[in-house]
């Protein structure tokens, strides 16, 4: 006899966080692109003073940043489900997990860096 | 007996001796193109940004970088890499929205991600060379 519960059966919900990050900032960038693409199509800048102007403007700053800033959450959320496939040895796993958020990690700073210089 | 005859049944494991459905190609690529634009991706488009933000002097070098053919096939192909990434992650949104899941319809949506994506790479490399 089969007894019927209530019980959840799912596990932590990191899952769908994950999977939910992973849209969401899909298509902010997605956004960011296609606002950078008018305002490049509008002003077509041509020599350094222009772009320089283009990426001086605050505003500008904060999107560019934000774009990365979902870039780098989104390529981390990719490349754990392709090293969690692929490299069954946790601690080869574990390790190459560790270097792809620590570059991450490094590429925010560097990308904010370029940005306010 | 059955054990043997189980072993000789034929595994049909090797990916390359399966022909894949275009669906499983493009969603390889997919998953290819993730990585090549993590990894070398990231840090080339960041240098890139550098130099043309910089100074007048790694402006300067990284426009005669861009001359070369070299470097534009490079950029041409990181692009396709990038307008197949964009194109099926459009594709498994709508899949998410539960548009176009009968098996007819995702076919021809991924016949339609990798075609759009080649087509509007052959453009930018138009445009580029």
């Amino acid at each position: 006899m089969v007894k019927h519960t209530n019980r959840i059966v799912t596990g932590a919900h990191y899952g769908l966080k994950d999977w939910l990050v992973q849209r969401v900032s899909a298509v902010l960038m997605v956004a960011y692109l296609l606002l950078l693409m008018v305002f490049v199509l509008v002003s077509s800048p041509q020599d350094y003073v222009a772009w320089q102007t283009l990426f001086s403007n605050q505003w500008m700053r904060i999107a560019t940043l934000l774009f990365f800033a979902s870039l780098f959450w989104h390529a981390w959320i990719g490349v754990r489900n392709v090293l969690m496939d692929y490299i069954k040895a946790t601690a080869i796993r574990l390790t190459i997990q560790i270097l792809v958020i620590l570059s991450l990690l490094f590429y925010l700073v560097w990308s904010a860096e370029i940005l306010w210089s | 007996m059955e054990v043997k005859l189980q072993n000789k049944r034929p595994k049909h494991l090797n990916l390359f001796k399966i022909r894949q459905p275009l669906p499983a190609i493009v969603s390889v690529l997919h998953r290819v193109s993730g990585v090549l634009l993590f990894f070398p991706g990231i840090p080339i488009l960041l240098c890139g940004l550098q130099m043309m933000l910089g100074s007048q002097q790694s402006y300067a070098a990284l426009h005669a970088y861009l001359l070369s053919p070299v470097v534009k096939a490079v950029l041409i192909l990181a692009i396709w890499l990038f307008l197949h990434h964009l194109c099926a992650g459009i594709r498994y949104l709508l899949l998410d929205l539960h548009y176009g899941i009968a098996l007819a319809q995702a076919r021809t949506s991924s016949k339609l991600v990798l075609i759009t994506g080649i087509i509007l790479t052959v453009l930018m490399g138009l445009v580029i060379w």
